[in-house]
């Protein structure tokens, strides 16, 4: 129980490392919402194309 | 006494690491079998944990590294498993409302959040990027994203992935309760029945193919295998193919999948507190997707004419179909009149593509900063 005590007291973080990185979260959710837009439209024009 | 050294030699060899990673072991077959928490991966983890932990085995650097190195090491192993896992998937409540794809979208929120929470800790992009996989709730994507990316958390990674799946049904209600009020868990949403040509179905996983790959080019692997399951399914000429695909080689890979997980469960490897942060992290990335889902469905509420229950938006996580079920079975918990299965599962689906689509977008990004 020492061990792992001492182990998380002696764990180095960096706080601003959040801050830096928020950069992915902008990028990556955009790019997600793009793409399933893309797909959303693809698959509307296709259910229009060959619905029965 | 010295004809008798090969009783008690390789006792002597035991330390306490791995000791415990046998208990570990033996707790992910006690979950597997007693409390049924995904037992077919569950249980081949723990016996592979077993294996490789026994000082000396002929196990580790024998078959498991064998097994390791065909079809972990190099991400066949997931990517045979999305073909089954395609096979299995009817995509036909999300093309019947394909806008339900956005949920999927919305529930991807918490791989991000937790990039940036993951980088706090972990220095190396490699490790937050692949810590941040665990979001998908999709074990063979957590596998193959943390694997390509050379994290040295692999096994970590995938207990974390593969444990919180199977708590689902544990993380999400209270998560959902705490942000939705009873009046929207009362919210009725009619299910349209429309019929879906057969050429849609078969048109659909090649669209989704063309389109993710076009654009993100490191998820051609994931959502291509997925969609060729898919293909096999819904062509109508290939049923024997589509069920081997569903059962035989998804059980099979599923089997060597787990064994050979355990290659990276020895105890220098797994028993550190990174593991424990890893595990924490990946509890903040369940709650975290299930919370940008339910948020999600409440921003569009706020104009959207027909109203929607937001507890749709928590199934847009990949496990499937746990997360649809849940959310399904809640909104009966609060009225036995309403039935949000077919929407539930339609999210559920687009949270399988999704969270394919997280995984090529982290690879993008990680191959941008190893200069690829």
């Amino acid at each position: 129980m020492n061990l792992l005590i001492n182990a998380v007291a002696n764990m180095k973080w960096n706080p601003m490392a959040f801050v830096d990185n928020l950069h992915y979260m902008g990028i990556g959710m955009l790019v997600i919402f793009v793409v399933i837009g893309v797909i959303i439209l693809a698959t509307k024009l296709v259910n229009k194309l060959f619905s029965k | 006494m010295e004809n008798f050294e090969i009783l008690y030699k390789n006792l002597l060899e035991f330390g306490w690491g791995e000791g415990i990673m046998i208990l570990i072991g033996c707790m992910l077959i006690y979950l597997a079998i007693a409390k049924q928490m995904e037992p077919a991966l569950l249980l081949p983890m723990g016996f592979g944990a077993i294996l490789v932990n026994i000082p000396l085995s002929d196990a580790l650097a024998g078959p498991i590294q064998t097994l390791y190195n065909a079809g972990i090491a190099n991400e066949l192993f997931p990517l045979l498993l999305f073909i089954g896992i395609g096979a299995m998937i009817d995509f036909g409540p999300l093309l019947t409302n394909p806008k339900l794809m956005l949920f999927g979208a919305a529930a991807q929120f918490g791989i991000f959040f937790t990039l940036c929470m993951a980088s706090m800790f972990f220095p190396d992009f490699r490790d937050f990027f692949s810590i941040a996989i665990i979001g998908a709730a999709d074990g063979p994507t957590s596998i193959a994203v943390a694997n390509k990316l050379g994290s040295q958390y692999v096994g970590a990674i995938t207990v974390a992935a593969y444990s919180y799946m199977a708590l689902v049904p544990v993380i999400q209600p209270p998560v959902i309760k705490l942000l939705t009020t009873k009046k929207e868990r009362l919210i009725r949403m009619p299910y349209e029945q429309k019929s879906v040509s057969k050429l849609t179905r078969i048109l659909f996983p090649v669209i989704i193919t063309v389109v993710v790959s076009a654009i993100i080019p490191q998820a051609t692997a994931l959502i291509g295998f997925l969609m060729f399951g898919n293909l096999i399914r819904e062509c109508g000429v290939l049923n024997s193919l589509s069920d081997t695909a569903q059962n035989v080689l998804a059980n099979l890979i599923t089997i060597f999948l787990g064994v050979s997980v355990a290659f990276n469960m020895t105890a220098d490897k797994f028993l550190q507190v990174d593991t424990l942060l890893i595990m924490g992290l990946g509890l903040v990335a369940f709650i975290v997707d299930t919370a940008g889902g339910v948020l999600f469905a409440k921003f569009l509420n706020l104009f959207s004419k027909k109203k929607i229950n937001p507890m749709i938006g928590a199934a847009g996580i990949s496990a499937f179909p746990m997360s649809g079920r849940i959310v399904h079975k809640m909104a009966l918990q609060e009225d036995p009149q309403n039935f949000l299965l077919m929407h539930s599962i339609g999210v559920n689906v687009s949270g399988q593509i999704a969270s394919v689509i997280a995984g090529g977008i982290i690879l993008n990004m990680a191959a941008k900063l190893m200069g690829g």
